[in-house]
């Protein structure tokens, strides 16, 4: 840490709070009535402060003020990361499992809401990380796969009064075949343009389910799909094998959880087999992968149709969960969202995806008060995440090239 | 034969708007390959900003002309210094990660702008003042009124300034040469940082003038009215061939056309659809659009 330097911050930062000011004064300042600057200068000082105080912690921070706590606290870490690593996997595994299984025995209806959409988003997150965390191509309208699932579900239910557990697979590889369809004429373009064509596959379900009224009933939703039933033993009179409908919260729960814990297992044994290495050569460098024998046009492609198959599964379980279904729920921020539980979780890392999941969905449920400002801290922290920690929380341990491609 | 003639206008009208935006999206990812998502947030500002100034203008006794100058030239230099802003804070210090890592911080970039919109501004539909633009000229049933004219010779008059400005001038001269090797220009003098910053704020500027058109010619803006138009608008981009300024203002009125045709001959539901049916479709046919991509391909 240099005079210059330090100079070099705090001028910048005094630049940037004028240029800040400049452009939140028309927005709060300029009213019909007339002027005024109170208002603004109001919002604008608690930013400008709190600004001034991360530049000087940072400033602190490097020229080692610090130390005497992130020392020791490092070294914590370190021997804390050794003894876990000590642990296998499969261990950890399990007592994630047992743990959340527990859940409903001890919480209330509502955590267990909030878990049981927790577990919905850590399907789509799986599911999404295997097109990008895996494959390294860029989806942004993967919530299109989680809507045709729900809608497979839901449509089936309502007219031929199909069983979930039957439409499960059906609605996966309706997904599937939509990400088939879309996949194939777009999968040998680049990385944005692979973006942005998704993008607009996904705009275009959205408006599809919108306006076909006779199909989907519009904007006005589908209602009266059938929770999942069940055969269970009945012992009321004697033992005989009665149906159930699994319409109590904690049993839906228990539902998802096997779903998640499925789709974990799939993820994790797809990554570490020969598909996942290939996909992984692709991620890093897609001509050396081809020279290598990869052949990478169909592997992009069922790597981009076994995520749609999980979001798939996932959409027809959230169609049986809330028995309503409207095109409103698969809008472009949902995709948004997955995308920014794998990338701020750790992409291609399952633990990181379950992670990001929990921070996304569990957080704003602790900081309810705040409610307004979610969507702004939340795009404001996917920049800040890019700009400071771009692996993620929990990155994959396999390394990832980081530099550009 | 009226009927088609209505619907050419209407579709000029709104291929311009759309050639404004579609500007800045080939503009930006002709100099650093970024599909900056929060260029439609910069469009729907400029919206906003129209309308605050706008109605100050009003409120001060000021003459129309003044009104629509004034807000027009205030809310492109607002939108300009946005850009810019943007542009320092959340683009700059990734320019070297990979491609990934910029198009998800343009994403976050674009739900915080958006959002911060609607904290400022509101929920609700803000209303234009509708009395500066009204009338116009009518020829049988065929309706031009001055606000379409007022759109399209506005668009007319930046698309030559912009025209000149990209062919004409020194800065212009940087732009091009910075878009087709940064190494390159930057070892015979050329300030990469401050061009990109320029071609930020020019594409934001014209974001702008797009977002008062349409603040205009539907009578209010909304916060979330950005993200739809900036897809179509990127759909022209791509369309005319990302990097080419000539091909995002053709590709610009095509789509802007096909969107106002479909919706008079074909279907109104789905109007928004066949902008992105194009868009597949060229990517998959023309990957390189109407009039040939122009981008710096040492680092595609």
């Amino acid at each position: 840490m240099t005079i210059p330097e330090f100079k070099k911050h705090w001028t910048s930062l005094g630049i940037g709070m004028v240029w800040l000011f400049i452009l939140l004064w028309p927005l709060l300042g300029i009213k019909p009535e007339g002027l005024e600057v109170a208002s603004t200068f109001n919002v604008w000082w608690r930013i400008a402060l709190g600004c001034s105080f991360l530049l000087f912690l940072y400033q602190l921070n490097k020229a080692g003020a610090f130390r005497f706590i992130s020392r020791p606290a490092g070294a914590v870490a370190g021997s804390m990361k050794n003894a876990s690593s000590m642990v296998p996997m499969a261990v950890w595994f399990v007592i994630g499992i047992a743990c959340t299984a527990l859940i409903p025995q001890f919480a209330g209806r509502y955590a267990q809401d909030v878990a049981i959409n927790c577990m919905i988003y850590v399907c789509l997150g799986l599911g999404l990380n295997i097109v990008v965390g895996l494959a390294g191509m860029l989806d942004l309208g993967y919530i299109a796969f989680y809507g045709i699932g729900a809608y497979t579900y839901a449509l089936l239910s309502v007219q031929f009064q199909l069983s979930f557990w039957i439409c499960l697979p059906i609605s996966a590889a309706m997904a599937g075949l939509g990400a088939w369809l879309i996949g194939y004429c777009s999968m040998r373009m680049r990385g944005d343009y692979l973006a942005i064509v998704t993008l607009g596959f996904a705009e275009i379900c959205r408006m599809v389910l919108n306006n076909w009224m006779s199909l989907t009933n519009g904007p006005n939703g589908v209602t009266g799909i059938k929770a999942p039933g069940l055969y269970w033993f009945d012992f009321t009179n004697g033992m005989t094998l009665e149906h159930i409908w699994l319409k109590k919260l904690s049993l839906v729960y228990y539902v998802i959880l096997i779903l998640v814990v499925f789709t974990a297992i799939a993820v994790y044994r797809l990554q570490h087999s020969r598909i996942g290495r290939a996909w992984e050569a692709i991620r890093e460098d897609e001509t050396a992968a081809e020279v290598m024998g990869v052949p990478t046009f169909y592997m992009k492609l069922l790597a981009y149709c076994s995520g749609a198959c999980f979001g798939g599964m996932a959409g027809a379980f959230y169609a049986a969960r809330m028995r309503f279904v409207s095109p409103e729920s698969f809008t472009f921020l949902e995709s948004a969202m997955v995308l920014s539980m794998v990338v701020l979780g750790g992409m291609g890392s399952i633990p990181g995806v379950i992670l990001g999941a929990l921070a996304l969905i569990a957080l704003p449920e602790i900081f309810r008060e705040f409610e307004l400002y979610r969507m702004l801290v939340f795009g404001g922290v996917m920049t800040l995440m890019m700009l400071f920690r771009p692996q993620g929380m929990l990155p994959s341990k396999r390394t990832m090239r980081s530099d550009k491609d | 034969m009226e009927y088609f003639l209505q619907q050419l206008i209407n579709g000029i009208t709104l291929g311009s708007v759309y050639a404004l935006i579609a500007l800045g999206y080939t503009m930006v990812y002709g100099i650093i390959q970024l599909i900056n998502f929060a260029h439609g947030e910069f469009f729907a500002a400029g919206g906003y900003v129209g309308v605050i100034f706008m109605s100050y203008l009003l409120s001060q006794g000021a003459p129309a002309w003044v009104c629509l100058s004034g807000s027009l030239i205030l809310a492109m230099a607002y939108c300009a210094m946005l850009a810019v802003a943007v542009e320092r804070v959340a683009y700059k210090p990734l320019r070297n990660s990979s491609r990934l890592s910029v198009l998800l911080s343009a994403l976050g970039m674009s739900i915080f702008l958006q959002n911060g919109l609607m904290l400022t501004q509101g929920v609700y539909d803000k209303a234009y003042p509708t009395e500066l633009t009204q009338g116009g000229f009518e020829m049988g049933n065929v309706m031009l009124s001055y606000m379409q004219l007022f759109i399209v010779s506005l668009t007319a008059f930046l698309l030559v300034a912009l025209n000149i400005l990209v062919f004409k001038t020194r800065i212009g001269k940087a732009m091009r040469s910075t878009a087709q090797d940064k190494v390159m220009s930057a070892l015979v003098g050329i300030n990469a940082n401050r061009t990109i910053s320029i071609t930020f704020a020019i594409g934001a500027a014209l974001a702008a003038a797009a977002g008062i058109m349409v603040g205009l010619y539907y009578g209010s803006v909304r916060y979330d009215m950005g993200f739809v138009p900036g897809i179509k608008a990127f759909a022209a981009a791509v369309l005319g061939g990302i990097g080419n300024i000539t091909g995002a203002m053709i590709g610009g009125f095509i789509i802007g056309m096909v969107e106002i045709f479909a919706a008079g001959y074909i279907s109104g539901e789905y109007k928004d659809v066949f902008a992105f049916v194009i868009l597949i479709a060229v990517l998959y046919f023309r990957p390189s659009g109407i009039m040939g991509e122009n981008v710096d391909d040492t680092r595609v």
